[in-house]
């Protein structure tokens, strides 16, 4: 057994010592050759076009912003850039032809992306800027109450038509007024499929009761006739005549009357 | 001439006054009305016993009858004797020419100057109130001749009792006189004294005021039929708003109601914005209305409950306020605007023979048949400004007018009283209106109301 262990070590270190003079042998070798000179570096390009002038540069967007970037519909943002470089220069969506810096502000309808352009002689650059619209809310509802009956309309807004003393015929003022009053009876009548409209008729005091009641009864008839005549349907129409009986004014002169001969909208039920 | 009223019965007065003095017990009641009036001595009436207690309200309803009618010229009772007599026995003829005590002569000559003098007293018997009641022609020669009145009178033991005997006295006196009583007379009118116009009634003197309808709206121009059994007027029916939230007002409709028992009868309107009561046809079976179903005011007749309309005015002019003759039950008077502001006219109950009563002055409304159907009562404007209207009255036949109020107010709505003397009308004379009495000469004035304003008085032609 001693015998094959004395055999093995034996040829370990002859192996060893043969690498140990290859490895001295070759580092004395490269310590003797120097290595070539680089090849001197020539670009292609360089040799092939002549170089550009020194004060054309290619264009360069600097910035292209949107602020603010979201608006809610009807709101305006505003775009802001800077370029240089650039001959020619735009932002598409209609803005058309740009300095090269600026500010512009848009109010677009929907989310919108803005494209700025610049073309110079030695090239072209392009940004984008982007402002999002955002639909509106619903709006509040009214701050007081329900919204304004038919009723409370014809109490605000109808107008009175006047007459002469012991006439019914409608006259010029009374024209106008019963003009305004069928176009709001209209309205009313779009709103409210049921509205019915009483035209009052009523008089001044000095005529004798019975005869004011049939007068009240023909003016609130001539007004009825004419609010047809202008396209008000006949049938939502009442009259009444009050005669002397519902006197606006109760004075007893020229004015007070007058304001008492008059047919009178009110709403019926 | 200015008075045609009476003009064609002065001679007849005068003639039937010096007649009725020599045969004063077959009076057949043709004293007429106007010149020398029959001047009467009422002296106060005392009571036996317990009877006194009711004789202040017998002596002040006794004269105030007599007074009102019209007919009769009331002596001052400070020119009276000293010595009143009770009964027929206490007069004495005198004799040699001295006085025997009380005499007719006492009563016809100086100051008292009466050609009649009631005279009687009251008693009880059987818990009732009884009046013996003379009326004496105190230019007769005897006593026997000279009564043209002795009759008994029974009442309730009250102040009703008392009332009603003054009453049928007086009544009785004035039928002498071509008097009609009004005595249980009663007017409707119209009275906003609750804050609504009402229907209401009282009597001809203006006591015993009551609301007859309650409809609290505005209720308007009463009309009483002849036989006092219905009346219609016009209001604006209160309803139930068709969309359920409160209650709304109806155009202006015709109502009928029982006088009898207060309620409402079937009347039936027709389609229209304006329909009003005006008058009842003297048969009570008809009425005439006025109506705006063509868009014009017109005037129809219709039957009791609205049935049967007929137009009987096709114009495109204004017209109300139809008012029948009630003699002829044929002659319509009535108001319209066709020659320009409202005037009176007159047409055939068939609607023909149209013609015009006033003269196209003013507005002239509101006419009244008197119940002999020659006259008509009206207001008219003519003379003043619009507004102010005065009561005329105009003898249809010739259309002569007399004036019987002159600017005091403003005097609408005459009605006359079934006696034919007297008239009842509305007057504003200070804030309210109110509703007066007055002889058809416009003498007499008497205010029948004071609360809230009144107006559109008519008289009915019947006790009730």
């Amino acid at each position: 057994m001693s015998k094959n262990r004395r055999s093995h070590a034996s040829k370990i270190g002859t192996a060893l010592l043969v690498l140990m003079l290859f490895v001295f042998a070759s580092g004395c070798g490269k310590k003797k050759i120097p290595p070539p000179p680089p090849p001197p570096r020539t670009p292609a390009e360089s040799t092939a076009t002549p170089p550009p002038p020194r004060s054309v540069e290619k264009p360069v967007i600097a910035s292209f912003t949107a602020e603010p970037s979201t608006i809610e519909r009807g709101q305006s943002s505003t775009l802001s850039w800077s370029i240089s470089g650039a001959t020619d220069m735009s932002i598409d969506h209609g803005i058309g032809a740009v300095q090269s810096r600026g500010q512009r502000q848009v109010f677009p309808a929907a989310t919108t992306t803005y494209t700025l352009t610049a073309i110079g002689p030695a090239g072209s650059d392009t940004k984008s800027a982007t402002v999002e619209v955002s639909t509106a809310p619903p709006p509040p509802p009214p701050p007081t109450g329900p919204t304004l009956s038919g009723g409370e309309i014809l109490q605000r807004d109808a107008q009175d038509a006047y007459f002469d003393y012991d006439k019914s015929d409608i006259r010029a003022d009374a024209r106008d007024a019963l003009t305004h009053d069928a176009t709001l009876l209209k309205q009313i009548f779009a709103k409210e499929a049921n509205f019915i409209v009483v035209i009052e008729g009523h008089c001044d005091e000095r005529g004798s009761a019975e005869y004011n009641l049939a007068l009240g009864d023909r003016r609130s008839t001539a007004a009825k006739e004419f609010l047809v005549t202008l396209g008000v349907p006949a049938d939502r129409l009442k009259t009444i005549s009050y005669g002397k009986e519902r006197p606006q004014c109760t004075e007893a002169n020229e004015e007070c009357w007058q304001k008492n001969r008059r047919a009178h909208l009110s709403a019926g039920q | 001439m200015k008075r045609p009223i009476f003009l064609t019965c002065i001679a007849v007065a005068i003639a039937a006054f010096i007649w009725a003095q020599q045969r004063p017990a077959d009076i057949p009641g043709e004293i007429k009305k106007r010149g020398e009036k029959p001047a009467i001595a009422v002296p106060d009436f005392r009571g036996a016993g317990d009877a006194q207690r009711f004789m202040n309200t017998f002596n002040a309803t006794l004269f105030s009858d007599l007074q009102f009618s019209g007919q009769l010229k009331m002596v001052p009772k400070t020119l009276y004797p000293l010595q009143i007599p009770q009964q027929p026995s206490d007069f004495h003829p005198p004799a040699a020419g001295r006085s025997q005590g009380i005499w007719l002569t006492d009563w016809s000559s100086p100051p008292v100057s009466a050609n009649y003098l009631a005279f009687g007293y009251t008693a009880v018997q059987n818990n009732q109130i009884v009046l013996y009641g003379w009326l004496y022609d105190v230019a007769q020669a005897n006593a026997t001749s000279a009564q043209v009145i002795g009759k008994t009178y029974i009442g309730s033991f009250d102040e009703t009792g008392a009332k009603r005997v003054a009453q049928q006295f007086a009544a009785d006196i004035l039928k002498l006189f071509g008097g009609v009583s009004l005595m249980g007379t009663k007017l409707y009118f119209v009275s906003d004294r609750t804050g609504n116009k009402e229907i209401w009634s009282m009597d001809y003197d203006g006591s015993n005021q009551k609301q007859f309808t309650a409809y609290r709206t505005i209720t308007n121009f009463p009309a009483v039929s002849a036989d006092g059994t219905r009346i219609a007027f016009t209001t604006y029916p209160i309803r139930r708003a068709a969309n359920g939230r409160g209650t709304t007002e109806g155009q202006p409709q015709i109502f009928v109601h029982s006088l009898e028992t207060g309620r409402k009868l079937v009347y039936y309107n027709q389609e229209a914005s304006l329909s009003a009561a005006s008058d009842f046809m003297p048969d009570s079976r008809h009425l005439l209305i006025y109506s705006s179903a063509s868009g014009f005011s017109q005037i129809y007749i219709s039957d009791i409950d609205g049935a049967g309309l007929r137009a009987l005015t096709h114009s495109r002019s204004l017209e109300v306020e139809a008012k029948v003759n009630p003699k002829t039950g044929s002659d319509v008077v009535f108001v319209s605007g066709r020659g320009g502001t409202p005037q009176i006219y007159r047409m055939s109950i068939d609607g023909t023979d149209v013609s015009r009563l006033t003269t196209g002055e003013g507005d002239a409304v509101n006419p009244a048949w008197s119940p002999d159907g020659q006259h008509i009562a009206f207001s008219w404007t003519r003379g003043y400004e619009p507004g102010n209207f005065n009561i005329f009255i105009m003898d249809v036949a010739s259309r002569e007018v007399e004036q019987l109020t002159h600017g005091a107010g403003r005097n609408e709505h005459p009605s006359w009283a079934p006696d034919g003397v007297h008239l009842v009308f509305s007057s504003k004379r200070g804030r309210t209106t109110q509703i007066y009495t007055m002889l058809a000469d416009g003498k007499g004035l008497q205010q029948l109301t004071t609360q809230g304003n009144n107006d559109n008085p008519v008289w009915t032609k019947t006790s009730q």
